[in-house]
């Protein structure tokens, strides 16, 4: 076994995490940063930080990412950062000449204090930041939240651009929050067929699922430009998918710049990407085209086509809040019994929301905001489970339990696909659809004696 | 074959590539990479001077870590039967958990920590009102669950500056349990300049709390401790399985596939075999001065690497029967080694490589590429220390900096009980009168051709101009710089992790290099680069129809 001492009694831990479902600000800061066209994110900590959140994005993208850091020593940490920053600020726009160097706080810059806003003034007033570049910053201290604060918090710096002209451009700002590059360049079709111009920020599409060419490009083609997000304040308004991701950007330019805001779910499964086309439908005043509805049709077909294999099936699930919510009502929406849902961001919104949404389960759903995996295996001991979603860390829980198992989430360092194929949308909903049919079909087989072998299922 | 395999012309010259790499550089920055890139050169008597082991510069895209990851990460995340509790913020604990492969046997009932992630997962008010209180907890909450026969406790950066007391507050809690030893490392990831500090502050601990806790006498006659070897992709148990087979006795890896106990008996070795010499050297120094086990540096990575140390190992013990063995496991082993490497350099010969990569895997991994006829013509250390490139005579000569004034470095004398020289100084003597070395290591600069380039601390920017100037067949360093690389259309090998693949050491892993080498640089997805209409654009004829 290879939990092997994970005991099927669950004792209370005030103190100790074991086998987290989350991890910390700085890297959802920099995955953020990434969606921002020539950006170069920064790590304003100890060299580790970013190499560790650099390792972490390539594995989970098999794709180069590029990102510097302030390199604290000893004595930046007792006497303050703003020198390292100052010379990284210099050192970046000569040699690899970002347009935008998007940096983010650490737990020891945080710690010792350093003013990221601070910093920066001096850099423009000493001339180490050229004509026409930007420099933009986000507070992301390990100790709080998670990594999904961390990319909000990136998110909301995005928003901080904004520069209101007074003259409105007649578009929609579409904040995707944490999803896969697929999952953008989706949102950004479904949005093109409903006929909703947009500005999509962040959008990691194009950047974090580059071609092989024998040409290495630091900063490829995707991303939102500067002048996109600067044009966000004339916005005629915001739709923000995902509380957690996305709402803290919206607010802030609805307070700001008057750009009013809807937060909805982020569009995984049928009913979520329902209410995201309604929306798209009633912001352009238009009338849905009937592709959009021949592939929600073809989602509804199949839910009803393999219902069997799905109906009653119990499901343990760890992600981030907002992925989770969309997906629990999803699993609801397949006559599904997700089971146990636990994620390591803190917020007991979560846990509310979750058990609306399976308030009428036949059972009393495990939920936990601020959980770990070692809770979710225990509660996986104690009441078993059809089905397990989550990270590859899963993997470890499957194992040892047996259990069908579906990787969606983040990090995914062992399997393909997330970068190319889009959960998100109707068609996003079939592929999840495969993909849970298809773990539960092969255990089907797996299992079943020889007479009861089916060819066709 | 789909790919051509047409020898290319040398055409750089060293002095011109140095300059390009420098030429985009503010002044400052120039100079200081100018004395971290060195052409090597045969001087009279000694090899050039390198400038290691000194800061990154900030903003300057570095493949270095931290010391925590040197100290969590490196030397005691292969360590099975230890809990590695994390005092920190979540993500240091995170990052850390399971993305080196450091394989280990546990057994179907063995204690293993290794597939878990323990962090105190600090928050804002444990920053302001101190940890100490919460991470005893966290300690008591560990011991209640598992019972386990040590737990280690990792300070990152916040814990430093806060100022929480983890040796105190371990010290307690050893004294609470009477049977479980905790200690703690103060491996902040800002201290030192790169993983190096770390595997420092790891072993000094190791050496002060453990190493000498078990004076049980372990079975066996020719009794050695294998130290810097971390079975990534299974290394260790390749080395292993030769041990066995020559009739050599593991008592301890330090630190791959290893335990509490196998520390704790490292003192009742009779010889010290250095793998990594950048990550432990001074152990085996401490080992020597505290016990009396001398050292000798070997490489298991290359199967003549391996004869070789095989060989020195048993001409240490001087037992007639034993060097009879050794060479009758080499000459097993040779025969398919030979059979692979004679089919594969039809196909590698000439080929070109560079390595970026740890302390002193650079080095050891030229060995293979030789084996290959494969030529290395450039490469460094990510973290290495002068004495790695140049050798260990230059340590005397090691400048103490600001960074490394506050890495520890223990003092230890004899025991008082338990010094027992393995040699007398008459056998000693004569060993290295007839040649052999002991404490010794050369480094690799004697071992790189003229004319190659030796950098310290590659970065992103420099990797990417080497190899758009000198177009090497491969590139080598870690999973940070693959995908980067590889955009450029040059296969790239990762000496960290292996890509999944392993083991490259001993004989078994020569083969298995050989052949993924092979894979690498003869794979015919290099030749895709361009659609058909990209190589010739031009319209030149109307589609003829069939």
């Amino acid at each position: 076994m290879l939990l092997r001492h994970t005991p099927e009694k669950i004792s209370e831990r005030s103190a100790l995490v074991i086998n987290p479902a989350k991890t910390c600000q700085p890297i959802g800061a920099m995955y953020a940063a990434l969606g921002i066209h020539g950006c170069l994110p920064h790590s304003h900590g100890s060299q580790g930080c970013c190499a560790y959140h650099r390792s972490t994005l390539t594995r989970h993208y098999k794709e180069p990412i590029s990102a510097a850091t302030s390199s604290f020593t000893e004595g930046a940490s007792v006497f303050g950062g703003s020198a390292n920053m100052l010379q990284a600020i210099n050192n970046i726009f000569t040699v690899y000449e970002p347009e935008v160097i998007a940096v983010h706080t650490t737990c020891l810059s945080e710690t010792i204090g350093d003013d990221l806003k601070q910093i920066k003034k001096k850099a423009a007033n000493e001339g180490k930041i050229p004509p026409g570049k930007e420099v933009i910053s986000a507070s992301t201290p390990s100790y709080i939240g998670s990594h999904v604060t961390g990319f909000s918090t990136m998110v909301r710096s995005m928003a901080e651009m904004a520069e209101p002209t007074g003259k409105k451009n007649k578009k929609v700002n579409i904040i995707p929050g944490w999803v896969e590059p697929a999952d953008m360049e989706e949102i950004k079709r479904l949005v093109s067929l409903v006929g909703v111009p947009s500005i999509l920020f962040p959008d990691t599409s194009g950047v974090l699922n580059s071609p092989l060419t024998g040409e290495y490009k630091m900063f490829p083609g995707g991303g939102t430009t500067v002048a996109e997000l600067k044009s966000t304040g004339d916005s005629i308004g915001t739709l923000a998918l995902g509380e957690w991701c996305s709402s803290d950007a919206a607010r802030y330019l609805d307070t700001k710049c008057k750009v009013p805001c809807s937060v909805l779910d982020m569009p995984f499964g049928l009913k979520a990407t329902d209410r995201f086309i309604d929306a798209l439908r009633i912001v352009a005043g238009t009338t849905v085209p009937d592709e959009i509805a021949m592939e929600r049709g073809q989602l509804v077909d199949m839910i009803s086509d393999m219902h069997q294999y799905l109906y009653q099936k119990k499901v343990a699930l760890v992600g981030d809040p907002d992925q989770l919510i969309a997906m629990t009502e999803f699993l609801v929406s397949l006559d599904m019994q997700p089971l146990h849902i636990v994620t390591g961001t803190p917020g007991k919104k979560f846990e509310k929301r979750i058990r609306e949404i399976t308030k009428d389960m036949p059972h009393e759903v495990n939920v936990k905001a601020k959980g770990d995996m070692f809770l979710l295996h225990q509660w996986i001991k104690n009441d078993p489970v059809d089905l397990i979603i989550g990270n590859t860390y899963c993997k470890y829980i499957a194992r040892d339990e047996d259990l069908p198992f579906v990787r969606w989430g983040f990090p995914i360092l062992d399997r393909q696909g997330h970068q190319y194929f889009p959960t998100v949308g109707y068609k996003g909903g079939i592929r999840l659809l495969e993909k849970i049919l298809g773990v539960l079909l092969d255990r089907q087989d797996r299992d079943a004696p020889e007479q009861k072998f089916e060819l066709v299922l | 074959m789909a790919t051509t395999t047409k020898k290319k012309l040398v055409t750089w010259d060293p002095a011109n590539v140095k300059e390009e790499l420098l030429k985009k550089y503010p002044a400052k920055v120039a100079r200081k990479r100018a004395k971290q890139i060195m052409i090597n050169e045969a001087l009279e008597n000694e090899t050039p001077e390198i400038h290691a082991n000194v800061r990154t510069i900030p903003g300057i895209i570095t493949m270095r870590g931290c010391t925590y990851a040197g100290c969590k990460g490196v030397i005691m995340g292969p360590t099975r039967d230890i809990v590695n509790l994390v005092h920190g913020p979540i993500g240091c604990s995170f990052y850390a958990w399971l993305t080196r492969r450091n394989q280990t046997d546990a057994g179907p009932d063995g204690e293993n920590y290794m597939n878990y992630c323990f962090s105190t997962d600090m928050q804002d008010s444990d920053i302001i009102f101190g940890g100490e209180k919460k991470l005893t907890q966290a300690i008591q909450e560990a011991y209640d669950l598992f019972h386990p026969k040590s737990i280690a406790v990792f300070a990152t950066c916040p814990v430093g500056l806060i100022g929480d007391d983890i040796h105190t507050v371990t010290k307690n809690m050893k004294e609470k349990f009477g049977d479980c030893n905790v200690y703690a490392f103060s491996c902040e990831g800002y201290k030192g300049v790169s993983q190096s500090a770390g595997h420092h502050i790891a072993n000094n601990q190791v050496f002060r709390h453990i190493v000498g806790e078990n004076d049980e006498v372990k079975p066996g006659k020719f009794k050695i401790n294998l130290l810097g070897e971390y079975n990534i992709g299974g290394d260790g148990f390749e080395i292993d399985r030769i041990f066995q087979k020559c009739g050599i006795t593991c008592i301890s890896t330090f630190s791959g596939n290893s335990t509490y106990d196998q520390f704790a008996s490292a003192h009742t070795a009779d010889l010290n075999a250095v793998m990594c010499h950048r990550s432990i050297n001074y152990v085996a120094d401490m080992l020597e001065t505290k016990y009396g086990i001398p050292w000798i540096k070997v490489n298991f990575i290359g199967a003549n690497a391996t004869a070789k140390s095989l060989r020195k190992i048993a001409e240490y013990f001087g037992d007639k029967k034993l060097i009879a063995q050794v060479e009758k496991v080499i000459a097993e082993e040779m025969p398919d080694v030979e059979a692979v490497s004679k089919d594969i350099r039809t196909r590698t010969e000439g080929k070109t490589a560079m390595m970026f990569v740890g302390g002193s895997r650079a080095h050891h991994y030229k060995e293979l590429f030789d084996e290959m006829g494969m030529k290395t013509i450039s490469a460094g250390y990510e973290f290495g220390h002068r004495d790695d490139y140049e050798g260990r005579h230059v340590i005397p000569d090691l400048k103490v900096d600001a960074d490394s004034r506050n890495i520890e470095e223990i003092e230890v004398e004899p025991d008082e009980t338990r010094f027992k020289p393995r040699k007398t100084a008459k056998q000693m003597a004569a060993l290295e009168k007839s040649g052999y070395k002991f404490k010794h290591y050369d480094g690799l600069a004697p071992d790189m051709d003229n004319g190659t380039l030796i950098i310290d601390d590659l970065n992103q920017y420099e990797a990417e101009k080497l190899v758009e100037i000198m177009k090497p067949d491969i590139f080598c360093a870690g999973i940070k710089e693959k995908f980067s690389i590889q955009k450029l259309g040059v296969p790239m090998k990762q000496l960290h992790s292996y890509d999944s693949g392993g083991p490259y050491a001993g004989f078994k892993g020569a083969i298995n290099f050989y052949k993924e080498i092979d894979r690498l640089v003869n794979s015919k997805v290099w030749s895709y680069m361009k659609a058909p209409w990209q190589t010739n654009p031009q319209l030149s004829a109307a589609y003829v129809w069939e």
